[in-house]
């Protein structure tokens, strides 16, 4: 069900909408989504909403994208054709994530050229975590565990977001993410049982990507700079320390079976609440990773950029070669000799 | 379950084949020139790797042989290790390798030999990677003038390692030589659609011809190696 019946035809009448006209737009769109109603891409909705989901949704397949590079860094090195093989599919599957969540945001009506171009230019972000380095093998298991596990935790409830095709979008990627987690894990797991080299691999992977893991939930609720409307449009359904919280309670049971520690002394049960308290999030480093000074920031960006500038030449023969052999002029026969001749004096 | 000897030498040659071009199109992953070929390329490496596993185990352990074997113990073709290059460069390789994989697993699915299961699997992969190289050769000669004169030079420059493709392999049901003419035939009518010439050089290298299938290989593929297989061999006995 959408918002069609309340909203339709609005696509006309908002270009010459009064203020009266948008306040009564914008108060059927409230009630839709107070309703649980989705929000599907020809319905009317306020431009903040639009522009919210954009950065939100660009910046979560920028995340997919450059996500792949951490990862990619170790498929030549796999120790085993089985962990190869795994980690191949993970990285093709991240690739077709990214495929998704572009074609999502181009239901808002941008195009996927120009944000892969706000990606590169640096205009757009991706999630912080992607600038960690991955150091050792153990890093692939520690990422699956982790940080597809805090991506997990995150992206479920996106899937009753209001908005219909990132809704639908995240359904189809959460399936995905929680298969390689568990792979991630039974990695660590394999690693943690075997030789006290591979033991030692892990622990040091799971110290090193714990506290980013943790940041990937973003800036603490009072420093939440989007967080109210985006509840209040069901964009975001819990607070960013209510789900880090949620995940720190699933992790510390999954760590003691692993046989790995997490790297937090003041990491304790509390009785009261029912749940883990954790010790402090360094938020400088945060925010250093965020203004581009990460340990990775500039490599990760500029792989991205380099494998797009390399690759011009390759679309635009892809172009080329679709205008001369568009349909229209070639369907179901070859090219007579004049004709190519006529097409070679246009394009000269 | 082992396969007998004779059969063994061509699942081990052809192995090798696969997990050594896999190993080269992993590196493409995050690197292509459109997300799709992102997608692309690595389903393509996990087809051959699927493939490579397949047949390294009708020989013995997969990890065994694929990361405890010194370079001139690996009977792959020179044409699988050579680097990625360019776009081009791996378009090329795709190509002349898919169509010789599609002709060879062809023969072989027909026929009753113990590897005749794996190439029926095979060969339906192999026409999809097949397919997605005819294309992108269509698209780089009869795209731009750049990238007409790319695709050129990459299938001038790997022509040379091309005639190792259909040296005789022994334990293998399919008469290779046989198939130079099909795969010539087929190249060639690509090569037409696409406005690219036929090399006309030597399909053999200098002083190495047939080198791969005995053992001799390029400096390239010391490093393909050395980066392959430094984690497996720096713990000995480990499993993963």
């Amino acid at each position: 069900m959408t918002t069609t019946a309340t909203a339709t035809g609005t696509a006309a009448t908002a270009q010459a909408a009064t203020a009266e006209d948008i306040g009564t737009l914008t108060a059927a769109f409230d009630a839709a989504v107070a309703d649980e109603v989705r929000i599907e891409p020809r319905d009317w909705m306020p431009d903040a909403y639009r522009e919210t989901l954009v950065r939100q949704m660009a910046q979560h397949a920028h995340s997919e994208i450059i996500g792949m590079q951490p990862e990619a860094n170790w498929i030549t090195r796999a120790p085993s054709l089985r962990r190869k093989a795994i980690l191949m599919a993970k990285v093709q599957d991240e690739a077709g994530h990214g495929l998704y969540l572009y074609s999502a945001t181009e239901t808002l009506g941008v195009s996927r050229d120009d944000l892969l171009d706000k990606l590169h230019a640096g205009r757009q972000r991706y999630s912080s975590i992607f600038n960690y380095p991955t150091l050792t093998w153990a890093d692939v298991g520690a990422i699956g565990w982790l940080v597809d596990g805090a991506a997990i935790t995150n992206q479920v409830p996106l899937c009753r977001c209001s908005y219909g095709p990132y809704a639908r979008a995240m359904v189809r990627i959460c399936k995905e993410e929680s298969f390689h987690q568990r792979q991630g894990y039974e990695l660590l797991l394999a690693l943690s049982r075997g030789t006290p080299e591979q033991h030692a691999m892990a622990q040091d992977a799971v110290d090193r990507w714990w506290w980013p893991s943790l940041m990937m939930f973003g800036p603490p609720d009072d420093e939440s700079a989007h967080s109210a409307q985006s509840t209040a449009w069901r964009i975001k359904r819990h607070s960013n320390d209510e789900l880090r919280r949620r995940f720190v309670d699933i992790c510390v049971p999954q760590a003691e079976i692993l046989g790995l520690t997490l790297p937090d002394p003041d990491l304790r049960w509390n009785e009261e609440r029912g749940g883990y308290d954790h010790g402090p999030i360094d938020w400088t480093e945060f925010r250093e990773v965020l203004r581009g000074n990460g340990p990775c920031n500039r490599e990760r960006l500029e792989r991205r950029r380099s494998a797009h500038e390399k690759g011009a030449w390759v679309r635009e023969a892809a172009a080329a070669y679709a205008a001369k052999h568009s349909p229209r002029r070639e369907k179901h026969r070859p090219e007579r000799p004049e004709e190519r001749h006529e097409r070679q004096e246009e394009s000269a | 379950m082992t396969a007998p000897a004779a059969t063994a030498t061509a699942a081990l040659a052809l192995g090798d084949d696969a997990l050594v071009l896999a190993q080269r199109l992993g590196e493409w992953a995050g690197n292509a020139p459109v997300l799709e070929e992102d997608v692309a390329l690595t389903n393509i490496a996990l087809d051959l790797l699927g493939q490579a596993r397949t047949l390294l185990s009708l020989v013995g352990d997969e990890d065994e042989l694929a990361f405890r074997r010194e370079a001139h113990q690996f009977r792959n073709v020179q044409l699988v290790e050579r680097p990625n290059g360019d776009f081009a460069d791996t378009i090329a390789r795709q190509l002349c390798f898919s169509v010789y994989q599609e002709l060879l697993y062809g023969a072989l699915a027909g026929g009753g030999s113990e590897l005749a299961p794996l190439a029926a699997k095979a060969v339906r992969e192999v026409a999809y990677h097949r397919d997605h190289a005819e294309q992108w050769t269509l698209r780089l000669g009869d795209g731009t003038e750049e990238s007409h004169r790319r695709m050129q030079r990459a299938l001038e420059e790997l022509w040379p390692c091309t005639g190792e493709l259909f040296d005789p392999l022994e334990g293998l049901a399919v008469e290779l030589p046989a198939l130079r003419g099909a795969w010539l035939e087929r190249i060639g009518a690509v090569l037409a659609r696409a406005t690219l010439a036929l090399p006309q050089g030597s399909d053999r290298t200098a002083w190495s011809a047939g080198g791969g299938r005995q053992g001799v290989h390029t400096e390239a593929f010391g490093r393909l190696l050395a980066e392959m297989q430094y984690l497996h061999r720096a713990h000995p006995g480990a499993t993963w």
